[in-house]
């Protein structure tokens, strides 16, 4: 299903598909007609993505075939192995963890999982945590730490799960003791929003010494949907909400919430998932070359900086 | 007292079920009784029928819990700003402005250094009357402030939550705030100086999910309403009834997510006994940063035992004399309290 702006794209498409279908049928050279095509595919997408408003951004950022956590995990590290569980409650499939291998060194891994089709959705909760995942966060920040294996996470999640049994559970105390935890890992951490950066519930996994965004992703504290509903009494006016939240990558680099911004493929990480996942390799193993070297108390107290200096106000004199 | 509570039910009912804070009789939320104005707020706003404990005032609570004349303003010198031009139906801007006129504050917080019952705290208590004690750049910043003040002048910190979560007016920067007071908390922390959280009604969200449940301590007032989530977004989500008492301070106590739930009327007893203990521990090595520990007094030990005697069953609103003596500390202490800023 493309997404609305996307349909001229996907119509054009479509012809350069038929034209070569073809070319191929009737043996005739049309090469010099499908390359006129694909250079205005190409410059159609771009003027397209370049002109997103906010609200097209969040719908890229929940685009269906967006590579999700597992897929970046699946390339970006190897032989990433799961590991189940918070040791106390259950094991819960929003919130993934495990280690790998980054190049020549181990690490942990932590991850909110969308699912890719409606049943995984539903086993993975639409990637909205109970405190059972947020516990499991915990218990792999100690094992990172005593084995000094430094923690790449991917975020992508609505935001924490608000249900009966999350809230009984304690999710606001296990999102603020993840939050705390983090950041006082004494190995780098290295944190990626792949997709929804929702909330406390994101937030949980990205007090890390470096924090990236994708090109097409967002982070909010609150979805556009909910800002509508309260502060507009009307869900419908999403797309002003989300104007008015500023929640795109580059706001997010400009008001400093962010340290860079990972170009997504043309047309979306959901065009070329394969792209994506390399591009999103790369700028990981350059951030954690850059960390892996530094002392963990300078990580630490430079982490704590990073986020200690959050925030706009004014100062009397 | 029960004549004069009888006269009381047979006030004429006002029509509107709010309570005006500006009228002399107000209706109680909890047992729709009307109650003198005055009475309400000698008990410090517990009522007096049902013990309901009605939202109270920031310069109020700074009076409650500050032994007179000890309190001494921090907060005030950061004021906000709308770093993302955010308009809804009425832009940011102006609602602060409208705000900061009413409250007489430049945002949802007060904080400062006071003594209670002798010793030596800092006070952030926030005030829910100004946009619903949203934690955006400057709540964060004062508590962040707060907290490092107290670790470096060897206080305590003592915060009263009462918030419905981040501001959403200040977009991610304000989600920020969650992990900037967190990470402001380590210089108690490093201190080994206790930090005891209040969560009064409501606590939710952003507030909820970060320093408010980071305390060493973390207690809350009876009957408040403590979530991440709130219950109509839950009810939306799932779309099935809450229990009863769900979310509320008794729920969470049996749920174990709070150390205590404290009526109002002995909070800054407890506290103060709570705060003695923590800081009464050994002494740690001489150059590992940790502050000097409290020794107690014979006196001080009488003082807790007497305290943890009466403080479970006895509640302010079951009390005339310590409704009575509210009043007198009310009247006293009225040019004692906090300024507004």
């Amino acid at each position: 299903m493309p997404l609305p702006f996307e349909k001229p794209i996907d119509e054009l498409e479509a012809r350069i598909r038929d034209m070569r279908g073809y070319a191929d049928d009737q043996h005739v050279d049309l090469s010099g007609e499908i390359a006129a095509l694909e250079r205005r595919l190409a410059s159609l997408t771009r003027e397209t993505f370049a002109k997103l408003s906010r609200w097209q951004r969040v719908q890229v950022a929940r685009a269906a075939g967006r590579p999700t956590a597992l897929d970046y995990l699946g390339k970006v590290v190897e032989g990433f192995t799961e590991l189940h569980g918070d040791r106390a409650l259950g094991d819960d499939p929003a919130l993934v963890g495990g280690v790998a291998r980054l190049g020549d060194m181990g690490v942990v891994v932590l991850a909110q999982q969308k699912g890719r089709d409606t049943k995984e959705n539903i086993l993975r909760n639409f990637g909205m945590a109970h405190p059972s995942g947020y516990r499991k966060a915990l218990r792999l920040f100690d094992l990172a730490d005593k084995f000094r294996l430094p923690v790449l996470s991917l975020i992508d999640t609505p935001g924490a799960y608000p249900g009966i049994a999350a809230e009984e559970q304690g999710q606001a105390w296990v999102i603020a003791a993840c939050i705390q935890r983090m950041s006082r890992l004494r190995v780098p951490a290295v944190s990626v929003i792949i997709g929804e950066g929702g909330s406390g519930g994101a937030l949980a996994l990205g007090v890390a010494n470096r924090v990236l965004i994708l090109e097409h992703a967002i982070y909010s504290v609150i979805s556009p949907e909910s800002c509508a509903a309260i502060r507009w009494r009307d869900a419908a006016e999403a797309p002003s909400a989300a104007e008015a939240l500023k929640l795109t990558a580059d706001d997010l680099l400009e008001q400093g919430v962010v340290d860079d911004v990972v170009a997504e493929p043309l047309g979306g990480a959901h065009k070329d998932p394969a792209g994506a996942i390399d591009l999103v390799r790369a700028a990981v193993e350059r951030e954690f070359a850059a960390l892996r070297d530094v002392p963990s108390e300078v990580l630490m107290r430079e982490r704590r900086a990073r986020f200690r200096r959050m925030g706009r106000f004014l100062e009397a004199a | 007292m029960a004549l004069e509570r009888w006269f009381r039910r047979k006030r004429p009912t006002r029509g509107d079920d709010e309570v005006s804070p500006a009228g002399l009789w107000l209706k109680c939320a909890g047992c729709m009784a009307q109650i003198y104005r005055k009475d309400l707020i000698a008990n410090l706003y517990v009522c007096p029928e049902c013990a309901h404990h009605e939202r109270m005032p920031v310069d109020a609570r700074v009076a409650m819990l500050a032994d007179e004349g000890t309190f001494e303003l921090w907060s005030g010198r950061v004021t906000p700003t709308d770093a993302l031009e955010f308009v809804d139906t009425e832009p940011y801007v102006e609602r602060l402005v409208a705000v900061q006129q009413k409250t007489e504050r430049p945002d949802a917080i007060i904080t400062g250094a006071a003594e209670l019952d002798g010793v030596p705290v800092a006070l952030a208590v926030m005030d829910f009357s100004f946009l619903g004690g949203s934690m955006g750049s400057v709540v964060g910043e004062e508590i962040a402030r707060a907290a490092e003040r107290a670790a470096a002048e060897s206080r305590s910190l003592i915060s009263i939550a009462a918030s419905g979560g981040a501001r959403m007016q200040e977009g991610a920067l304000s989600l920020m705030q969650m992990a900037k007071t967190t990470v402001a908390l380590e210089a108690l922390s490093e201190r080994r100086l206790p930090f005891i959280s209040v969560l009064t009604d409501p606590t939710t969200g952003g507030v909820t999910a970060s320093f408010a449940t980071l305390g060493d301590l973390v207690v809350a007032e009876p009957g408040a309403l403590i979530c991440f989530a709130g219950p109509r977004v839950i009810q939306q989500t799932i779309k099935q009834d809450l229990p009863e008492g769900f979310q509320r301070s008794e729920f969470l106590l049996g749920k174990g997510m709070l150390d205590d739930v404290i009526p109002r009327g002995v909070l800054k007893a407890r506290l103060a006994v709570l705060v003695r203990l923590l800081r009464a521990g050994l002494d740690g090595t001489a150059d590992d940063g940790a502050a000097a520990p409290l020794r107690l007094t014979t006196e001080s030990i009488t003082t807790i035992a007497d305290e943890l005697d009466e403080s479970a069953a006895t509640s302010a609103a079951d009390d005339a004399d310590e409704a009575a003596a509210a009043e007198d500390r009310e009247r006293e202490e009225a040019p004692n309290r906090a300024t507004p800023v």
